[in-house]
């Protein structure tokens, strides 16, 4: 695995040696030294031209973990605001000897341009471009998932997920549906029909504009960010509306079945698209996301570099 | 040419008898002695060594495993390799003597990346190794302290261990690297 630029890309049993990796990675987490000398000497650089706090700290600590260099780009206060380019920023990093190149990028489509472009030979992982995907999201979802619904092994055959929300402006929701879908779960979208992207019907999912209808069998619920940065036009008549119909508060939370789960990747906007009490409650697993999330970005990067010189 | 057949069932079996008598005489005992076997083979013999100083000692050896993938000096050169699991027994292995258990010695590179992984997990009294077959050709200054057998062999040949627990048949096996 030379580059990781969208969910799509990952079949079943790269996706499990994904998973599977994560899972022995993470008992680092528990150990007096919670380091290893794998990734010695490589440099990844995190190139972020869009705001993230989880993500970029996230891969940060992931490769700090695996003994690699780390530098850290952000657009805000850099050259980018004196017109430097994606290609020129990343061709400065290369020259300072980064190996992996994050990139979290406003333009759909960036890290395959970066990567297929013949600009670096650094090998490249998307952590979010536009609107389009955001892999290692999918990946940590999927982790979380099969640690508390499939005791942390195997796929998710059978496994039902609601995702909820802001889908047209989703790139979790977008990688989610690839994945988890690859690993056997079915997926069923929730939106109002203002936030369904067109094309909709040719992803491998079911769509309702009704969540109430979608509760009752439900074995997770992952809430989406409505994401007002990204919204330059009226989707839906006021806040308070949509979180009446599309917002998870503890009455809707009621009428899930005993075991099921509530994931958001974060930020959330309480009060929004989730009520702080379910965000806060028991079924919640967002910290765990989190934590999941350094164990899985290690995978990753171990799989990406340790098979830069050999056969990719 | 086909593999010959160095070690059987039998011989395996009475290979691990003696392991597991030498360990317990050069510690005096089994108390604060920990098997840790790398994988995949490793970690069955392991257990069978500890089974068998069990029955003659009368009371559990703790046994576990130690995967040390992510030590390896070779990372990037062959590609990923799979994760096998890490399971230190509870009682750490802080001042205990580590007896790290694999089947064939050879470069002795995984023995370095081991002793680098125990290194991380805790500070044990003294780390020993013992070997199914040392078949020798070292680039490293590495020995083993329990050999079940010494094996001179070629470069140009391979040598297999299969056990029961993975392979379905205990024996060691030496045939020509390309025949394997």
């Amino acid at each position: 695995m030379k580059h990781l630029l969208s969910a799509a890309d990952l079949d079943r049993e790269e996706a499990l040696t994904l998973l599977d990796t994560a899972e022995e990675l993470a008992s680092v987490t528990d150990r007096a030294v919670k380091k290893l000398p794998t990734l010695r000497g490589r440099t990844v650089a995190n190139l972020f031209f869009e705001d993230s706090t989880r993500t970029r700290l996230s891969f940060e600590a992931a490769a700090k973990r695996l003994s690699a260099d780390v530098i850290t780009f952000t657009a805000k206060g850099s050259s980018v605001s004196k017109g430097e380019t994606l290609k020129d920023t990343a061709l400065t990093l290369e020259a300072m000897g980064a190996q992996v190149i994050v990139l979290r990028h406003h333009a759909s489509g960036a890290a395959q341009r970066l990567a297929e472009s013949g600009w670096i030979g650094a090998s490249v992982i998307n952590a979010g471009d536009g609107t389009h995907e955001h892999p290692t999201q999918a990946l940590l979802d999927a982790y979380t998932l099969r640690q508390h619904l499939r005791g942390g092994s195997g796929d998710l055959q059978g496994l039902r997920v609601v995702i909820v929300g802001d889908i047209l402006h989703s790139r979790v929701a977008r990688s989610d549906v690839a994945l988890l879908t690859t690993l056997g779960a079915r997926v069923t979208l929730v939106a109002p029909p203002t936030l369904v992207p067109v094309g909709v019907e040719s992803w491998n999912c079911d769509v309702t504009f009704d969540f109430d209808d979608a509760l009752s069998d439900a074995d997770a619920v992952m809430m989406l960010r409505v994401q007002s940065e990204r919204m330059n036009a009226a989707y839906f008549p006021s806040a308070h509306e949509y979180s009446r119909r599309y917002g998870l508060d503890s009455m809707r939370a009621a009428q899930l079945p005993d075991h099921a789960v509530v994931l958001h990747p974060g930020p959330m906007n309480r009060g929004m698209e989730i009520t702080a009490e379910v965000a806060d409650g028991h079924r919640a697993l967002i910290v765990d996301q989190v934590a999941n999330g350094v164990s899985v970005r290690m995978a990753v990067l171990y799989q990406v570099l340790s098979s830069e010189e050999g056969a990719a | 040419m086909a593999a010959a057949r160095v070690l059987d069932a039998d011989d395996v079996g009475r290979v691990i008898g003696r392991i597991a008598h030498e360990i317990l005489e050069k510690s005096r005992g089994s108390s604060g002695v920990i098997l840790l076997g790398i994988p995949t083979r490793g970690v069955p013999l392991a257990r069978r060594i500890a089974d068998r100083m069990a029955s003659i000692e009368g009371h559990p050896v703790p046994v576990g495993s130690l995967d040390v993938t992510m030590y390896r000096d070779d990372i990037g050169l062959r590609g990923p390799r799979p994760l096998s699991a890490t399971d230190i027994p509870a009682e750490g292995i802080d001042d205990a003597i580590v007896v790290l258990v694999d089947d064939v010695l050879f470069s002795g590179r995984t023995i370095r990346a081991a002793l680098d992984a125990v290194n991380d997990i805790g500070r044990p009294r003294a780390v020993r190794l013992a070997v199914l077959v040392d078949r020798g050709h070292r680039e490293l200054p590495i020995r083993a302290d329990h050999v079940g057998k010494n094996l001179p062999t070629s470069l140009a040949e391979s040598v297999q261990v299969h056990l029961v627990e993975t392979d379905g048949v205990d024996e060691v096996l030496l045939g020509s690297r390309d025949s394997s």
